[in-house]
């Protein structure tokens, strides 16, 4: 079974003429990811709990299963 | 022949009381319990207000079972639709009601959230001014304390225990590159040392043995609890206590849809020998490897990927599904199995929107980018905890739901569930009686419910069977029974 697998890596990675193109496309993915995730980050940071230290301090779970 | 997979998941909450030194986690979480159970009642006479025909005694949420000295009065009630919730040690815990498929668990899963939620905003009306709860949906402290989230299954009695052994325990090792929920750090005996960032599982680190009894301390891989709650001579609830609590509803149904398949192909003695060597230290591995490259090394002396292993587990069940169970259900089921293990291949990171454990782990590292944070900073471990907050506006996984991960339910869905009990399971009997005859129940459990109707003797209605007691068999009797002796009365005769 692990054969197959490879193969079907291999194909998934071939087509190699598209390497320009595909290249551009994904540096403009990663622009956009980064202002998603700036975005997101922004957002979290308005409803993150305060004080990150001590509130990870005082979170103590006892007698779990 | 392969039994139906009756289903559930009891998940342990994390719940801390912030700002709060002399807070008591065991009262707490009882009086969080209570709470939501007398809004129900408040919520049904509301509605008793505008149906004057219903009966007018109200909703009681009732004891699970006789109380005992070790109960200590603690929270315990059966909901209407036919889960559980209760105080579990120091933890508010929530059982889902029984599920025929994995879709359906997804839904009940969710539910538990909601109450959970609903709990604390009903409990915010009694708290004094400054106090609050909050509730996690995770597995760890981060500072070596677990709870767990345990997945229960309905296994034939006759299936040997030493194939659940043999063919489950290299599968769980493995599904943790689907089924982490992730968390920073390492913790238990093996952390020293061990240098690990980030990793894929909360639970993974918290188990020691391979087999056993024990669920608070030296976790076994596979678990050994035998209480059926169904015939105990026709089946086994085989109780994993190894799994991650996931806020992902593809992780959720990858991890109890795969599994059922597993279980069904082990049944039939599908399955071949996949077993490994070390299999703790396998298990750590695993989790300890965010590549998820790492191989670890069979019995017969193989060096395998978890990928690669669950490559193996997912070919077989192709064969078995088609030959033997090609519902819509397990279809779906290996569709997404599927593709996350050819995604996992490719890359792990290119599915943030499926698993928790990349989704969060995407987050931390944009983080740790933005602001320049080492692995140990405060404000990660903040992240960390906060993806597992059960409130909509302040967990993180909920902040990146928003139109970022994906589903498998929908919101309706998941708020029906809050008081609908699945309808092709005994778990419709009971969340209706509990629904319809809130005075007459003097007790319930998974798998009988007791009636005071008035007469000298209290009534016993088993339910031993978790695929009887369905909207098909009892939508009927229910229907035409307006009260709770007339119900027994036709049950009896």
């Amino acid at each position: 079974m692990p054969q197959e697998q490879e193969q079907k890596r291999t194909q998934k990675k071939g087509g190699g003429g598209e390497a320009d193109a595909g290249q551009v496309e994904t540096t403009a993915k990663g622009e956009k990811l980064k202002d998603e995730m700036d975005e997101i980050m922004d957002e979290i940071d308005s409803v993150l709990e305060e004080n990150a230290e001590e509130f990870i301090k005082s979170y103590v779970q006892k007698g779990g299963q | 022949m392969a039994i139906p997979k009756v289903m559930g998941i009891e998940t342990e909450y994390g719940i801390s009381a912030p700002g709060l030194t002399d807070f008591n986690p065991v009262l707490s979480s009882s009086l969080l319990i209570n709470t939501y159970a007398g809004s129900l009642r408040r919520i049904r006479w509301d509605y008793e207000q505008e149906s004057p025909l219903r009966d007018a005694r109200g909703f009681e949420p009732v004891q699970a079972r006789e109380t005992t000295e070790e109960d200590l009065g603690l929270a315990n009630v059966i909901l209407p639709n036919g889960a559980r919730y209760y105080v579990d040690h120091a933890h508010p815990e929530y059982s889902t009601p029984e599920c025929a498929g994995p879709r359906d668990l997804v839904v009940h899963d969710k539910a538990g959230e909601r109450i959970l939620e609903r709990s604390l905003e009903e409990i915010q009306r009694i708290l004094p001014p400054g106090q609050r709860l909050a509730i996690y949906k995770n597995n760890t402290d981060g500072k070596g304390n677990s709870y767990g989230c345990h997945e229960n299954y309905l296994v034939d009695r006759a299936t040997p225990f030493a194939r659940i052994v043999r063919d489950l325990t290299p599968f769980f090792v493995s599904r943790q590159v689907f089924t982490g929920a992730g968390k920073i750090g390492a913790e238990g005996p093996r952390a020293q040392g061990s240098g690990v960032g980030y990793q894929l599982s909360q639970r993974a680190d918290f188990f020691e043995a391979e087999v056993g009894l024990e669920t608070t301390l030296k976790r076994p891989i596979i678990n050994t609890r035998d209480e059926p709650h169904a015939d105990p001579e026709k089946y086994r609830r085989l109780h994993c206590i190894i799994g991650d609590a996931n806020m992902s509803e593809v992780a959720t149904f990858l991890k109890v849809g795969t599994t059922a398949i597993v279980l069904k192909m082990i049944e039939d003695d599908f399955l071949p020998d996949l077993s490994l060597d070390q299999p703790v230290a396998a298990l750590h591995d695993v989790s300890w490897d965010v590549t998820c490259r790492a191989q670890v090394r069979g019995a017969n002396g193989r060096r395998i990927s978890a990928i690669q292993l669950q490559w193996e587990y997912l070919d077989h069940a192709k064969k078995y599904v088609e030959a033997h169970d090609p519902t819509a259900a397990n279809l779906e089921v290996l569709q997404r199995w599927e593709a996350v293990l050819t995604a996992l291949e490719e890359d792990p990171l290119s599915l943030h929107r499926e698993l928790d454990w990349v989704a969060k782990y995407r987050l931390l590292e944009a983080y740790r980018a933005r602001d320049g944070l080492g692995w140990g900073d405060p404000k990660l471990r903040l992240i960390d905890l906060q993806y597992h907050d059960v409130r909509r506006d302040r967990g993180l996984y909920y902040k990146l739901a928003h139109g970022q991960m994906e589903r498998v339910a929908s919101d309706d869905e998941i708020e029906a569930a809050v008081m609908e009990p699945p309808e092709d399971t005994r778990a419709y009997f009971r969340g209706r009686c509990i629904d319809r005859y809130p005075g007459a129940i003097a007790a319930a459990s998974w798998d009988s419910m007791i009636f005071d109707t008035g007469r000298d003797v209290l009534q016993r209605v088993p339910m031993r069977e978790p695929l009887r007691g369905t909207r098909q068999h009892v939508q009927t009797l229910l229907e035409e029974a307006e009260d709770a002796a007339t119900l027994v009365d036709r049950l009896q005769g």
